[in-house]
């Protein structure tokens, strides 16, 4: 049996706070690649929803005519919405993740690692990125299969890509506060369910703002998915968006949701 | 320097108080026992030292790194093995310790190599690739010892590693614990509720009750004090009035955690 060395060389832990972070986040990233790599039977039986919402809802809509959307077909209206619902859905449970790593001893492992609280939950938030990311992906290929007029343009579809990330590391910011709340995967799953088609249905994912009611477009207003499908539909399908303010609305809203998780971690620990 | 020092350490859940009034001494290099039935405050204190439940300032020290003022300076010298069976099922072993090489900010140029040097030296290596979800129990602990040690920490910290384990795993997992403690005077502190085993094992024990330390000492020096053919059994009851079976949790959750879990991870 060989032995590992007797003492850690002093080098390994000399990184500063800023590369620390960034290091802790890459490493959640990659874990969560390697998982989808081992398996990947969650990417397509997720990829059915989608579908049959573009497929189904979108394909009849755009025949009804029934939702005015100017001179732009309703499904490439909707492709945008459904993108953004894929990556709200695969995000918003990850607080189920954290709390069956509670009870499987693996948070208390990661916490006992020179990692601070914020990175960590950056970490989980961006690994979430990175699922949703290849979900987004499915979803865009079955929108351009079904004709959906896609931008082509490479720029605009990488900041499509870092909008899912960062949309997605805030949804999943939500859920592991609402965890670090409620400390249970069962009111985690009825909470989670009980906020994830509100979210969707006071957005601006089916339907144009201007069709809401009032109260509903305030909500509308104060819902970090709208800005998400804002900036997801100028980018994808060139519709007049508020792209700067919808990033920093979204940069803003993970920033603070990395920040409150992280306050509430230690209650999961306990 | 001491590895481990606690003084008047007290930690309550609500009312109820899990470790009163703790004084502790770990020396370097030492396999250091905390003995006692579940609910004797045994994993509280634990916890507490590798910075999971909040400490006064000053009451613990690792190698004299103040576990509430510098959190990430005494993670970095410990590492940490919970007592449940705690290994990512969907990922390989190697890929489960290569994790914790990264967190420990392991450099890239000697990752790979550290990572099979630490799976060689818990009997990992062959299977190494294999994901997590097809080993044992024995196995999923042995994994766990090696995420713990693939940063070389200074001091090891094994909440119950035996819990749940068949004898011929648990004889296993101790074998590498000691190994690893000869081949790098690593200070280990464990925790258990089994009397052969902190006897066969340990160099100093010390028996817990109600949150308080009753008797601490040799395995040797502790059976003295009570008679010639003395028991831990029997030092923990002329100390304590109780046994090691009692359970003063009022509940074995963590217990039934961990059953769970085995069963989870086949």
């Amino acid at each position: 049996m060989s032995a590992p060395p007797a003492a850690p060389p002093a080098a390994w832990g000399d990184r500063v706070l800023p590369r620390l972070f960034v290091s802790r986040v890459a490493t959640m990233c990659l874990v969560e690649l390697q998982k989808l790599r081992h398996d990947r039977s969650e990417l397509v039986t997720r990829a059915i929803q989608p579908a049959l919402w573009l497929l189904v809802f979108g394909e009849t809509f755009t025949r009804l005519r029934v939702i005015p959307t100017g001179s732009l077909p309703y499904l490439d209206y909707l492709a945008p919405g459904i993108l953004a619902q894929s990556a709200l859905f695969v995000s918003i449970f990850y607080g189920i993740q954290i709390i069956w790593e509670r009870d499987a001893g693996v948070l208390s492992k990661l916490l006992v690692t020179p990692t601070p609280r914020a990175a960590l939950v950056a970490g989980k938030a961006f690994a979430a990125g990175v699922r949703a990311v290849l979900q987004a992906l499915v979803v865009l290929v079955l929108s351009a299969l079904l004709g959906v007029g896609l931008t082509a343009n490479p720029l605009r579809l990488l900041t499509v890509l870092l909008v899912v990330v960062v949309g997605s590391a805030f949804f999943c910011c939500l859920s592991i506060t609402i965890a670090g709340l409620v400390l249970t995967r069962e009111r985690l799953m009825g909470i989670g369910q009980a906020i994830t088609m509100p979210l969707f249905f006071a957005s601006n994912a089916l339907y144009p703002v201007q069709l809401m009611p009032g109260w509903l477009q305030v909500i509308n207003h104060v819902n970090p998915l709208s800005y998400e499908v804002d900036a997801l539909r100028g980018l994808l399908i060139g519709t007049p968006a508020t792209l700067p303010l919808d990033l920093a609305v979204l940069v803003g809203a993970a920033a603070l949701g990395v920040g409150v998780a992280a306050a509430l971690l230690p209650r999961l620990a306990r | 320097m001491n590895a481990v020092s606690c003084t008047g350490v007290r930690h309550s859940f609500g009312r109820t108080v899990a470790v009163d009034d703790l004084d502790l001494e770990v020396a370097p290099g030492e396999v250091f026992g905390l003995l006692g039935p579940n609910g004797a405050g045994k994993t509280t204190t634990i916890r507490m030292i590798t910075t999971l439940l909040p400490a006064p300032p000053g009451a613990i020290r690792v190698f004299g790194t103040d576990v509430a003022r510098e959190k990430l300076a005494v993670r970095r010298l410990v590492g940490y093995v919970p007592q449940q069976l705690s290994a990512d099922a969907t990922l390989t072993g190697r890929e489960n310790v290569a994790l914790f090489a990264r967190l420990f900010d392991v450099p890239r140029a000697a990752r790979a190599e550290q990572v099979g040097s630490v799976l060689d030296a818990v009997g990992l290596l062959e299977v190494a690739d294999r994901q997590a979800a097809t080993y044992s129990g024995g196995m999923i602990r042995r994994l766990e010892l090696a995420q713990a040690l693939v940063s070389t920490p200074r001091l090891l910290v094994l909440d119950e590693p035996t819990i749940g384990l068949d004898p011929i795993a648990r004889a296993g997992v101790w074998e590498r614990i000691g190994q690893v403690r000869a081949d790098t005077g690593m200070t280990v502190l464990v925790t258990t509720h089994h009397m052969a085993e902190a006897e066969q094992n340990c160099d100093r024990i010390a028996l817990m009750h109600r949150g308080r330390i009753t008797a601490i000492g040799s395995p040797a020096e502790l059976r003295a004090e009570v008679g010639e053919h003395a028991s831990l059994e029997d030092v923990f009851r002329a100390r304590t009035g109780g046994d090691l079976t009692e359970d003063t949790s009022k509940g074995i959750r963590d217990v039934r955690a961990t059953r769970r879990t085995a069963r989870r991870l086949g």
